[in-house]
């Protein structure tokens, strides 16, 4: 998972969780696949029928805020999309996205520079993202450590499942 | 390290003390921007959260939950449960609860019943819910996370923090008539955005907080989240004391930011000068005086949710409402933050005030500020709301609209049936 590759889909600042996924949805499941149904419909209704595995979205600034909803990463995640790029994100959104392993980025300047539909490739393991249709290359701030090897598990649990059974 | 130098330093903001004793491990001052491991006093989830959070904590390979007495389920988005799926995952959380000896409270909103019963300054309290933050009412370090967090803590009662840095909010001169901490928190959002103070501290402080109860600063603290923060708090003072007298308690540690510390940014409020404001659709940080939006029609009022469904909300209302009637055509739907507050306004006769003016009384539950039951919104409606979020489908169809204002503001709406400042009926 250190290489991914695929298209933009773009969106605002301010995308928060009530649009992700509308708590009417989340209040009855906790299935993905359903959830995954209805990521992105309070601003495009086919977003779920559109998106194909391995697409890539790239949002402007305070991506996921609002709730804590976890529900929200997972629908993205649920739905194919490989990772999030965003000039900033909600912190919470960020924890829950590292946690269930959904590679989330921050890059500033990307968003003026990318439409939807371009080609994109992001190194994780260097922070690279560059888009292949423009030519442009971009950096990501920077994660912990430890963020970054929990998304190298592919999220918290089977963090702390190696984690743990190290320990014991 | 001596724990009593670190709360006695000048030099660290409340953030820095507080997760710098909370370390599993206390071996370092951690500054701004390092992260800590730190021990949970007490974790919560509600019931949009904690039905995946189990399937996780079984996934984890999970069996007994690290401390069941420092654990809190509530049952409070929808409650009682709108649909057989929705029952199905509060029947998930009382088994499991069950099986682990965790205290399952049905009824009551999550962070009411955390003020009511355990929130004490000095704690470091966890939430899969983002408005967690409401407990720096209390002097507590309170912040939001998701259900895979709350598993992890529910397994190791540990989490990893990086330490906030911090933006102080200081607040001087009393309020005048008509302006409420609701007020404060949205004109704040309003100059910093709704991004304003992601990832950071607010410490709110300054001459007007003697004047603020624990339910105004719980307001504050609770809607510092929709400028992103990850925790606010308002320092322990007399006013803190007087509340945990009355309910019996008293603080775990009394955390005060040091007078010294270097802060990222500091904000002057003179709340003399503030007035009646909303949050215009469909973003928190539109904030604009209400004479801006006044007359503007309305379809439904709604005065509830962990933000402004408190006692004093509910009486500030009824003073409003006394001898006078909701406008036809036009819901004004109350929602207690719990059953206790639901029980001392029956007692005060507050209830009747609000039955005789035409307004719907309802359990307490998140309900209508999220859009699950007892006052979904229509296609096109416009509601004024005192919750906390007005995004687009917040709550009910994407198209309706949410202004968000101070339960006096949503009152006096309601009476004419268009947005309208309160001071006309003060």
């Amino acid at each position: 998972m250190n290489v991914i590759r695929g298209r933009v889909w773009k969106f605002g600042d301010n995308i928060d969780t009530d649009v992700i996924i509308p708590f009417k949805y989340k209040a009855r499941t906790i299935d993905p696949k359903e959830l995954a149904q209805h990521v992105m419909e309070g601003i495009d209704p086919d977003f779920s029928k559109k998106v194909k595995p391995g697409d890539i979205i790239v949002a402007g600034k305070n991506f996921g805020c609002g709730s804590s909803r976890e529900q929200a990463p997972l629908a993205i995640k649920a739905a194919g999309i490989a990772a999030v790029v965003a000039e900033s994100f909600a912190r919470i959104f960020f924890r829950n996205a590292i946690n269930i392993g959904l590679p989330v980025l921050e890059v500033k300047g990307i968003f003026e520079k990318t439409d939807s539909g371009d080609l994109l490739e992001i190194d994780l393991s260097q922070g690279m993202v560059k888009n292949l249709s423009k030519g442009l290359t971009f950096k990501a701030a920077p994660m912990p450590d430890m963020l970054m090897e929990i998304l190298k598990e592919g999220g918290l649990v089977n963090y702390l499942k190696k984690h743990r059974a190290r320990s014991q | 390290m001596n724990l009593k130098e670190v709360l006695d330093n000048e030099e660290l903001t409340f953030a820095e003390k507080i997760l710098t004793i909370k370390q599993v491990e206390p071996k370092e001052l951690k500054r701004a921007g390092e992260i800590t491991i730190a021990s949970v006093d007490l974790a919560a989830g509600q019931d949009g959260t904690t039905p995946l959070a189990i399937k996780v904590f079984e996934e984890m390979g999970g069996e007994k939950v690290w401390d069941p007495s420092k654990i809190l389920f509530v049952i409070d988005h929808t409650y009682p449960s709108s649909s057989a799926e929705i029952s199905n995952l509060h029947k998930l959380m009382r088994s499991f609860a069950s099986k682990q000896g965790i205290r399952v409270v049905e009824g009551s909103i999550i962070h009411q019943v955390i003020l009511e019963e355990y929130a004490m300054p000095g704690m470091l309290i966890v939430g899969a819910d983002s408005h967690t933050t409401t407990h720096g009412a209390v002097g507590a370090f309170a912040t939001g996370i998701g259900s895979t967090e709350l598993a992890a803590v529910m397994l190791e009662g540990k989490i990893w923090l990086k330490v906030p840095s911090t933006i102080r909010v200081h607040l001087e001169g009393s309020l005048p008539k008509g302006v409420y901490a609701k007020d404060i928190a949205l004109h704040v959002i309003g100059e910093i955005g709704a991004d304003g103070a992601n990832y950071k501290s607010i410490e709110w402080t300054g001459g007007t907080l003697s004047e603020l109860s624990v339910a105004s600063r719980a307001t504050l603290c609770n809607m510092s989240m929709e400028a992103g923060a990850k925790n606010a708090v308002v320092e322990y003072d007399a006013v803190t004391e007087e509340y945990l007298r009355e309910l019996g308690r008293s603080p775990m540690v009394i955390v005060k930011s040091g007078r010294k510390a270097e802060v990222e940014d500091e904000l002057y409020i003179e709340c003399p000068k503030l007035e009646p404001v909303v949050a215009a659709p469909s973003r928190v940080d539109n904030v604009k005086p209400v004479r801006e939006v006044e007359g503007t029609p309305i379809d439904q009022a709604f005065i509830g949710s962990c933000t402004n469904g408190r006692l004093e909300d509910l009486i500030e209302v009824a003073k409003i409402l006394k001898g006078r009637k909701v406008k036809e055509g036009v819901r004004l739907i109350i929602t207690p933050a719990s059953r206790k507050v639901y029980m001392d306004a029956l007692k005060l006769g507050v209830l009747e005030t609000l039955l005789e003016a035409g307004a719907i009384i309802t359990n307490s539950t998140c309900g209508a500020c999220v859009g699950t039951h007892l006052g979904v919104l229509g296609e096109g409606e416009v509601a004024i709301s005192s919750s906390n979020r007005n995004f687009v489908g917040r709550m009910g169809h994407p198209s309706s609209k949410v202004y968000l204002a101070s339960p006096a503001t949503v009152a006096a709406s309601a009476i004419k049936g268009v947005i309208t400042d309160p001071r006309e009926f003060l």
